[in-house]
């Protein structure tokens, strides 16, 4: 081992070729933002996809642990659940706006979820746009029709 | 045989791939439940004669898994929030994952009588 010298280059390797007086040439940095780089090169899709899920995460530990509570605990637990008491919750806008909010964001979440788990798993792109193709449809169908279902809601349908 | 050859992770792997699976199952549940409830704009009958299967006893130990799936997923997503945002996060992550387990159990165990327990009444009796 080469005691004698402060360089790191063992006799394996041979003389370092530069030193304090030759210093090696400057590398620039393969990805190293420099004024030619566009600002932008893919946008912030997947940056707001990511944080979605964390903000709606938190929101959704309520809402749906509140929903676990009141729908399969509470007064009696499914045993309860019906036409009747489904009016009688959504005769109050606070449960309408709970239970839309709860929709939505329990919806994309899912989605966006789903969408990570087709884009790991699904190899051939063909494959990709087919499956995420499914899932779009199915998730505005039922996103919409949730939503149609909240609002248009009539206790007195018979 | 070479032993040893299979990658089977640690707390870290094996929670994601809890996450991911409670997570697609739980999606799938959710459609069929937001078209269950559309049910309430065809008829009080018609809801009520879906609402009817969920209240057997073997649609109530899939409740029950329900449960255990969305706790699961809640708590660990807690945890991953705090891996991703608190500085200590990474470091206790272990920990945390116990600490979910724990709870987990916690709750699972006080939901037993409530979810389960009109599907024992019916099934032995009361």
């Amino acid at each position: 081992m080469s005691t004698d010298t402060s360089s790191s280059i063992g006799d394996v390797e041979g003389v370092s070729l530069y030193d304090v007086d030759h210093p090696a040439p400057y590398i620039e940095a393969p990805r190293k933002r420099t004024s030619k780089t566009p600002r932008a090169t893919r946008g912030n899709f997947e940056m707001a996809a990511w944080l979605f899920m964390r903000l709606s995460g938190i929101v959704l530990v309520v809402l749906v642990i509140g929903h676990l509570l009141i729908q399969l605990v509470l007064d009696g637990g499914v045993s309860k659940i019906g036409f009747a008491f489904v009016a009688g919750r959504w005769a109050s806008p606070f449960w309408q706006v709970w239970d839309l909010l709860m929709l939505w964001l329990a919806m994309l979440h899912g989605a966006n979820g789903l969408r990570t788990v087709i884009n790991d798993y699904a190899e051939r792109a063909n494959t990709r746009l087919w499956l995420k193709g499914l899932l779009y449809t199915a998730t505005v169908f039922t996103i919409l029709l949730g939503t149609l279902v909240i609002f248009t809601f009539d206790p007195n349908i018979r | 045989m070479p032993a040893g050859t299979l990658y089977r992770g640690r707390e870290g792997m094996w929670s994601w791939v809890a996450h991911r699976v409670t997570g697609v199952l739980i999606f799938f549940f959710l459609f069929v439940h937001v078209l269950d409830t559309a049910l309430v704009r065809v008829s009080p009958e018609a809801y009520d004669d879906v609402v009817a299967t969920y209240k057997t006893p073997i649609v109530a130990l899939l409740e029950y898994g329900l449960v255990a799936a969305i706790l699961f997923h809640a708590l660990n997503g807690l945890r991953v929030i705090a891996v991703d945002f608190w500085s200590k996060g990474p470091r206790y992550q272990k920990q945390m994952l116990w600490t979910v387990v724990g709870v987990w159990v916690v709750l699972m165990a006080g939901a037993l009588y409530p979810v389960l327990g009109h599907a024992a009444a019916e099934l032995f009796g009361k």
